[in-house]
């Protein structure tokens, strides 16, 4: 198989393996889990039932749910692709997505569980008890998860087009459509319980997969590290650099302030991700969440050492070259892998494992979503709180179904843009607009509604803003300079005056900046019985909800 | 203290509490714990991106065979986080729990007099 017969199998025919196979092995896996969802929702009209899962999940349990939730497309193809293409580089983005958690055990965790009840906007409620705090933490919250959704739903074509055979722009298409279908239905069968079930068993396969292939590889190298090392640097055109930092983010000052900017935003992203802290509220109490979390960095922590082998597996069998000519691009480079090493029916099984993944990861994305439109925007702000909790669930059922159209929509219209790389600006987005305000509310005292306004719209707006006006959107050819190239392709279109790609640098401090600003400068101070109350909750779980399994 | 009809204490109850010997040591427990490992771990992590970025040439020393210092300080990272997670979790369980317990059950026995 060498490069001379028209690049292999893979650009011959522009798909790898079977697609029957692959076809059957995911429809085996989309009917057990919809089985799966639809067996464990049970009765889930109540809200706590629908956005809570009960509350009555375990920390191990929910842990595993949060790891299905964390390691979405980007992580199991974008990181691997990644280290496959930029080598150390791409080991780096890793290592922001883990460490993250140890803010999300140290401040979130424990204190969110016990203050709050659905969504994040409850947490400020408490606090602050203003209608318009709760409105923008609703937005704050809406936005993230849509750029989220959009990075997961553009991972999804072209991993159709590489994996199913399907080329033609139409039927990849359908393709998506069909995958925002099925999540809808994972929603509103199955609740947060269903989809908390759907995260599991993708989280087990998943998990399972990625060492099966993982000790595969190591047993090519000789279950030596150095020498598989050795082989990826030596079938990389850039040579030894692979193994050292600064393929991608080397050379000039902006890219390394962009590198900084980029860690910044993965480390403060996660503690700020509304999926994520939505399901901390799947537990009974505060030590339980904390267990979770434990559970839930083990798994990713162990995932992502899998993935630096994977990385290096896929650079030195399949080939640089090879994977950036594959449909998909970066993406493609663990099921090329998969097919180099276990023909067929790994592939099958890679395919399958990264279709759950995304169908697992847009559902729990749509429930938050729905979760929190329902919730804080109809319950809390049109209605003002005079809503019973089944309308309530209606709406968030409805809203489900809105969201999931958007999806679709969303993913035809952004194929083929790299799906680590969006999600590093929903990361920005998040530790910007969503992370400021929440450990502000949980631990300072001066924090007033005024405050919280500036940070969530402040952090919003200019992160999003900056994202807008950076090279990520225009200004950066499709060919030639290298990096990844514009949204906007036409090189004559051009309003990138902000020099980097991710805003977090720029935003984040911004928005904590804001915060401490509105606060210090409003007319009134902020009400001291109100900090004690949640902070009381807060540390010691008083009047937290409970769960339904007594 | 006062209770309102829910079942909790009023705001100005939580004031109470929040002024209580048992709160506070629970407060300081809290704070002398999570804030400074907070700040450690984000130093640790940015001396890291730091050194990636500014001084690659230090993270291509070689180690052993063809695995150099980047390697072994990303996988340092990995390790430290392991290690903060299930110290933090067993200090927790130990230190902040039974103390949390105690406060909340005080609190909620006043509900039912």
């Amino acid at each position: 198989m060498t490069a001379g017969a028209a690049g292999g199998p893979v650009a011959a025919a522009g798909t790898v393996g079977t697609p029957a196979v692959n076809i059957a092995v995911f429809a085996f896996f989309v009917l057990a889990t919809l089985i799966i969802a639809v067996r464990a929702a049970g009765d889930n009209r109540s809200a706590a039932d629908y956005y809570a899962g009960g509350r009555a999940f375990t920390g191990p349990q929910n842990g595993i749910a949060i790891g299905g939730d964390y390691l979405s497309a980007a992580s199991f193809l974008g990181i691997a692709g990644a280290i496959a293409l930029d080598g150390y580089d791409g080991f780096m983005y890793s290592i922001g997505f883990l460490v993250g958690w140890l803010l999300v055990l140290l401040l979130v965790a424990g204190p969110l569980r016990n203050t709050g009840r659905y969504t994040t906007a409850d947490v400020l409620d408490l606090r602050l008890k203003a209608v318009p705090v709760r409105a923008a933490a609703a937005v704050s919250t809406l936005t993230v998860s849509l750029f989220y959704l959009l990075a997961q739903m553009a991972g999804a074509g072209g991993l159709v087009s590489l994996l199913l055979g399907v080329h033609s722009s139409g039927g990849q298409d359908i393709t998506v459509a069909v995958v925002g279908i099925l999540m809808i239905f994972y929603v509103l069968a199955g609740g947060m319980k269903g989809t908390t079930w759907v995260q599991i068993v993708k989280a087990v396969i998943l998990t399972v997969g990625a060492v099966a292939t993982t000790i595969w590889v190591l047993a090519r190298a000789g279950f030596d590290l150095s020498t598989l090392l050795g082989h990826a640097a030596a079938a990389s055109p850039a040579g030894s650099a692979v193994l050292g930092p600064g393929l991608k983010y080397g050379g000039s000052g902006v890219n390394k302030l962009d590198f900084l900017s980029l860690s910044l935003a993965l480390v403060l992203g996660t503690a700020g991700l509304p999926h994520v802290l939505m399901r901390l509220y799947t537990v009974p109490d505060a030590r339980e969440a904390r267990r979770s979390v434990v559970w839930t960095v083990w798994m990713v922590g162990l995932f992502y050492l899998c993935t630096l082998v994977l990385g290096f597996g896929a650079m030195w069998l399949v080939g640089g070259g090879r994977i950036e000519a594959a449909p998909g691009g970066a993406n493609s480079a663990v099921p090329l892998l998969a097919f180099k090493l276990g023909g067929t029916l790994l592939l099958g099984v890679v395919a399958a494992v990264a279709f759950a993944t995304i169908l697992a990861v847009v559902a729990g994305l749509t429930i938050t979503a729905s979760a929190s439109f329902a919730h804080d925007v109809y319950a809390g702000v049109l209605r003002r709180g005079d809503t019973d909790p089944e309308q309530e669930v209606r709406v968030a059922r409805i809203t489900a179904i809105v969201i999931g159209l958007v999806a679709v929509i969303g993913g035809i219209s952004a194929k083929d843009v790299d799906v680590a790389f969006l999600v590093s600006l929903a990361f920005a987005v998040a530790a910007s607009a969503n992370l400021p305000s929440i450990l502000y509310s949980l631990f300072w005292p001066r924090f007033t509604a005024r405050g919280a306004l500036w940070s969530i719209y402040g952090g919003l707006i200019s992160s999003v803003g900056l994202i807008i006006f950076s090279p990520v959107v225009s200004g950066q050819a499709a060919t030639g300079s290298g990096g990844t190239p514009s949204l906007i392709t036409d090189p004559h279109v051009n309003f990138a005056f902000f020099p980097l790609d991710n805003p977090g640098i720029v935003s984040i401090p911004l928005a904590f900046f804001l915060g401490w600003l509105g606060s210090v400068t409003g007319p009134r101070p902020a009400d001291p019985a109100r900090f004690a109350r949640i902070q009381v909750r807060a540390l010691t779980g008083v009047g937290a909800e409970r769960s339904s399994r007594t | 203290m006062s209770l309102t009809q829910s079942g909790r204490p009023s705001v100005s109850g939580y004031e109470v509490v929040q002024a209580s010997r048992e709160f506070r040591t629970l407060q300081r427990r809290f704070g002398s714990c999570a804030v400074p490992v907070t700040i450690l771990f984000l130093a640790w992590y940015f001396l890291f991106v730091i050194v990636a970025a500014f001084t690659p040439g230090f993270m291509k020393v070689t180690v052993f065979g063809e695995v150099n210092v980047g390697l072994c300080f990303g996988l340092l990272q990995f390790l430290s986080t392991f290690v903060i997670t299930v110290g933090y979790v067993r200090w927790a369980r130990r230190k902040l729990d039974p103390v949390a317990d105690r406060v909340r059950n005080r609190l909620e026995r006043g509900r039912r007099l």
